[in-house]
């Protein structure tokens, strides 16, 4: 935990432009010179249901969302209003006011409408902000808006009060309004914003301590979501395609690149369906430009006939999958990382594709470019895997880390000129699968359809050197050995330079337990770490990326320097811990997991605790809504 | 300076480049209407002017799949009903590319079904030879999508009760812009189909009629056929969108009869394709995708200059 830190929630209805709100809010707070992290809940829906965005703001560095929130802007849910007294949908009636309490600290402040919401019909209210120091501010802001002509302005009324609350000055605040708003709305916005702000400072008396932090960058900073990350990162690579179907969350990624791609001179299709988008994304690559699709956990069960095609005839593309809670439908919109091994072996055959799951959005930037260099390079489908959290998620990153050179290169392709010495079959085809393997990686360069020379067939049957369909046995082998090589090579590529690992590591060197972890619940890991060991633990921490091919020997090592590890992941059924076992084959008895699988992602202070209770035996439940797994041997 | 330098090539070019050599010998049955698709495109494609390196033949899977072995070009063998999403986005990264999909009728009426109707929809400038059997053939003889009502088989023991589905009209209504029917023992009519089919800009759908002498013995393609443009008996206008709709539904009637309808049923000259479509947005580049990726002069924009609205 930050020792100055703001964690403000801003709650009310799917449609109170919360997202935007705080967007801007949290932008102003960057720009402020403080370190911000953003965390979305939302219900699967257009309008009302329950929806708050936290902003986490401190000088020091935030990678999570942090242990619950002191700050609450609850706006009510001005669209779940319904004229029948009684009606409501799902569990509407739970005021967002209600639904917040639970995670506020002790010293916290709440802001509420009362235009939309009555404190005294939420069940001892009044005791629990006595008994937890909260400080309650309830303004109706919702006359407020009326009087500037429109309600849903509340959310700047309430960023006003925020302001004064916080004592922040309103200068970056409007500068963002300006940028953002159309002249016609901006007037009575900043109108509003200042009424509120002046009203606060005017009528009331400050009796709580929390005061924002004031902090310095030392470079220029940008508020970056994971989609962002992964999005950019395709474009510095060269892609120029996309083809996709909508499905949250995979959808922001999508939404990027079809912004972009027009005016970078791509272009960007959306299609029938999930099969169609990967299929698409081959045949782009196929014909010679750099192509990526992807979709989320249901869209993937789909595109698994393109990606065992594309294994098989080599072809280069990049798919994203944004894992959200399954099975089925699922949860839309939470987060989970349940599809691991659907990812990773989802299609008929051996797998043989690169899976790469970034932590961070700033690693989701520099593993996109890595996934398109390993797709390119190799001629092999390449997975980013991200999840409801990591897409859209804000954080910020110095502007530098986008400070790099295109990288358009196909990989190995050949021009007409090197067509002319390649080595062809009688009939005049190029042997696009030559049995030689010129490089000794498993990679045979390409030609491309129109180019002189070139001639080849590809297939997804067994083929032979050029692209027929061929079932001899020791031509079989020749070919799967070739294409399981590659995996090696690209295994070989990575760990050649340890500077440019993907995994990252947390905590002291020397550590007497460790934490293992992947994807996105890779900050929340990083806090623990440092809290564990500022209360006197020896405790290290590795979060992995690199998941197929495995990142053997950095897990190894780590493994091996501890006495025991936890492994902490968004899901039920302990995947990552059984793809580690199963890859390494030994540490099983190691490895005790920390599961959480209830929508909402990891909070530093339970994987705390998580660590604490392994530690002690194992054996208490733990409070939070997570569950320890025994480590099971080999 | 083009990095592919076979397309848009001028020279003479003979059918026989069309054949890959020798190897491999079609493994399709004697008698099977399979040849008839291979020998009509060996013949139109040189009509056409297009050679081998120029032309991306995308295929499905089962006995039509096997064409891209026996006709010598860029090939790309893909899945059960994916050819089509496949041959799309190779004709937008490079349109200079003669795209031609193929596959059968399980495959693209069926499990490709999806893909047939929006490709259609769009409008894409390629050509789509639909092999019609109407039966499974690889798989050893299947009811199919236009197997006719009542066809027995192994998987239907006591005969299909479905209605065949109607490929003309359903390409009619889903959008395509040149709709024809043609049949393998009507090699003349076949070649002069498919060769505008390549020539139009826009989706070409060509439901070819392929007879299976192995699992079909009593299929409709074995009796006389009708060339609707040739016979007295249909007038229509092909340029008519409710003419052709009406000649096409009683053209899927009279089949279930035995009475075997063929020719040109729809052509729609006048509407852009949707490479043009996308271009007129400002939604597709005007110089080949494909091309880029060889100039070494090309400024390849960054994300860093997008970086303004996260500040």
């Amino acid at each position: 935990m930050a020792d100055n830190e703001l964690i403000w929630r801003i709650a009310g209805g799917s449609g109170d432009g919360i997202d935007s709100t705080s967007q801007n809010f949290a932008k102003a707070l960057m720009r402020s010179g403080l370190n911000v992290f953003t965390h979305r809940h939302y219900p699967s829906r257009i309008r009302g249901g329950h929806t708050y965005v936290e902003i986490r703001a401190s000088d020091e560095v935030v990678d999570s969302r942090g242990d619950g929130y002191n700050f609450l802007l609850a706006l009510g849910d001005s669209f779940a209003r319904n004229p029948k007294e009684n009606a409501y949908y799902g569990n509407e009636e739970i005021k967002p006011l209600s639904e917040n309490l639970d995670d506020l600290r002790e010293g916290g402040i709440i802001i509420y409408d009362s235009g939309l919401l009555d404190a005294s019909e939420i069940p001892d209210f009044e005791e629990r902000a006595e008994e937890n120091d909260w400080h309650v501010f309830g303004i109706d802001l919702r006359s407020m808006a009326r009087e500037h002509g429109r309600e849903v302005m509340r959310n700047t009324a309430g960023v006003g009060v925020t302001a004064a609350l916080l004592e922040m000055d309103l200068d970056e605040i409007e500068n963002l309004m300006e940028n953002a708003m159309p002249e016609k709305i901006l007037e009575p916005n900043l109108t509003i914003l200042h009424d509120a702000y002046d009203m606060i400072n005017e009528e009331y008396e400050f009796e709580h301590d929390l005061r924002i932090p004031t902090g310095e960058h030392d470079e220029d900073q940008v508020l970056i979501s994971g989609s962002n990350g992964v999005a950019y990162g395709a474009l510095d690579e060269g892609c120029r395609f996309i083809a996709g179907y909508p499905m949250t969350p995979w959808t922001d990624v999508f939404t990027i690149m079809s912004q972009h791609l027009p005016k970078f001179g791509g272009i960007s299709e959306q299609v029938e369906d999930e099969i169609a988008a990967a299929a698409l994304a081959l045949g782009a690559s196929h014909a010679g430009v750099k192509a990526m699709s992807g979709s989320s956990g249901g869209g993937f069960a789909l595109m698994s006939e393109p990606l065992g095609l594309a294994e098989m005839s080599e072809t280069p593309i990049v798919l994203v999958e944004a894992m959200r809670a399954g099975p089925s439908t699922g949860l839309p919109t939470k987060p989970e990382q349940g599809d691991l091994e659907h990812i990773l072996y989802t299609s008929q055959g051996d797998s043989c594709r690169v899976v790469f799951a970034p932590g961070t959005p700033q690693e989701a930037y520099e593993q996109t470019r890595t996934a398109f260099q390993m797709a390119y390079d190799y001629q092999i489908p390449a997975i980013v895997v991200i999840d409801q959290k990591l897409s859209g998620e804000n954080q910020n990153v110095p502007a530098s880390a986008f400070d790099r050179e295109p990288n358009p290169s196909l990989g190995p392709t050949l021009t007409e000129a090197e067509l002319e010495d390649a080595p062809h079959d009688p009939s005049g085809k190029f042997k696009r699968f030559s049995h030689d393997d010129p490089e000794d990686d498993g990679v045979r360069p390409r030609s491309l359809p129109g180019q002189k020379g070139g001639r080849f067939l590809v297939t997804g049957n067994e083929h032979n050197e050029s692209g027929h369909i061929e079932e001899d046995p020791d031509n079989r082998i020749t070919q799967m050995d070739l294409r399981m090589k590659k995996l090696e090579s690209i295994r070989e590529h990575l760990d050649s330079d340890p500077e440019s690992s993907n995994q990252t590591y947390f905590g002291p060197d020397e550590a007497e337990y460790g934490i293992v972890t992947w994807g996105s619940s890779q900050g929340a890991v990083r806090e623990a770490v440092e809290r564990l060991n500022d209360q006197g633990h020896s405790v290290k921490a590795i979060g992995v990326s690199d998941l197929m091919p495995f990142a053997e020997k950095e897990v190894t090592e780590f493994l091996e320097s501890v006495d025991e590890a936890l492994v902490v992941e968004m899901n039920a059924t302990a995947q990552f811990r059984g793809l580690t076992q199963r890859e390494l084959g030994q540490f099983g008895e190691k490895l005790t997991s920390l599961l959480k699988y209830d929508g909402n992602p990891f909070e530093p202070a339970e994987i705390v605790e998580g660590f604490e209770i392994q530690i002690a035996g194992g054996t208490d439940a733990p409070s939070a809504n997570t569950r320890l797994e025994p480590a099971v041997s080999d | 300076m083009s990095a592919f330098n076979a397309i848009g090539e001028e020279r003479e070019i003979d059918r026989d480049e069309f054949t890959p050599g020798i190897e491999p010998q079609p493994t399709w049955c004697p008698g099977c209407g399979d040849f008839g698709v291979l020998k009509a495109l060996k013949q139109a494609l040189p009509e056409v002017g297009r050679t081998p390196e120029e032309t991306l033949l995308v295929t499905g899977i089962g006995c039509s799949g096997k064409l891209n072995s026996y006709l010598d070009s860029y090939g790309f063998h893909t899945i059960h009903g994916r050819s089509l999403p496949v041959a799309r986005a190779a004709k937008l990264a490079n349109p200079g590319l003669e795209v031609i999909a193929a596959g059968g009728d399980g495959d693209g009426y069926g499990i490709g079904g999806n893909h047939f109707m929006h490709t259609a929809r769009e409008n894409h400038d390629m050509t789509y030879i639909v092999f019609n059997n109407e039966i499974f053939g690889l798989t050893k003889g299947q009811t199919s999508p236009t197997s006719p009502k009542g066809h027995k088989s192994k998987t239907q023991p006591s005969g299909s009760a479905k209605d065949p589905i109607r490929p003309l009209s359903l390409s009619l209504t889903s959008g395509a812009s040149y709709i024809a029917r043609t049949a393998a023992v009507n090699p003349n009519q076949a070649k002069g189909i498919l060769k505008e089919a390549m020539e139009h800009d826009g989706f070409a759908h060509v439901d070819f009629l392929t007879q299976c002498p192995t699992w079909n013995k009593d299929a409709k393609q074995y009796v006389p056929y009708i060339d609707v443009q040739e016979s007295d008996d249909y007038d229509f206008d092909v340029h008519d969108r409710g003419e052709a709709q009406d000649m096409m539904y009683e053209t899927e009637n009279v089949l279930k009869e035995g009475t075997v309808l063929t020719g040109r049923f729809y052509v729609d000259e006048d509407r852009p394709s949707y490479q043009q479509e996308k271009q007129a947005i400002g939604e597709m580049p005007e110089e080949p995708l494909a091309e880029r990726y060889f100039d070494d002069d090309y400024e390849w924009e960054r994300s860093y200059d997008l970086l303004d609205r996260h500040r």
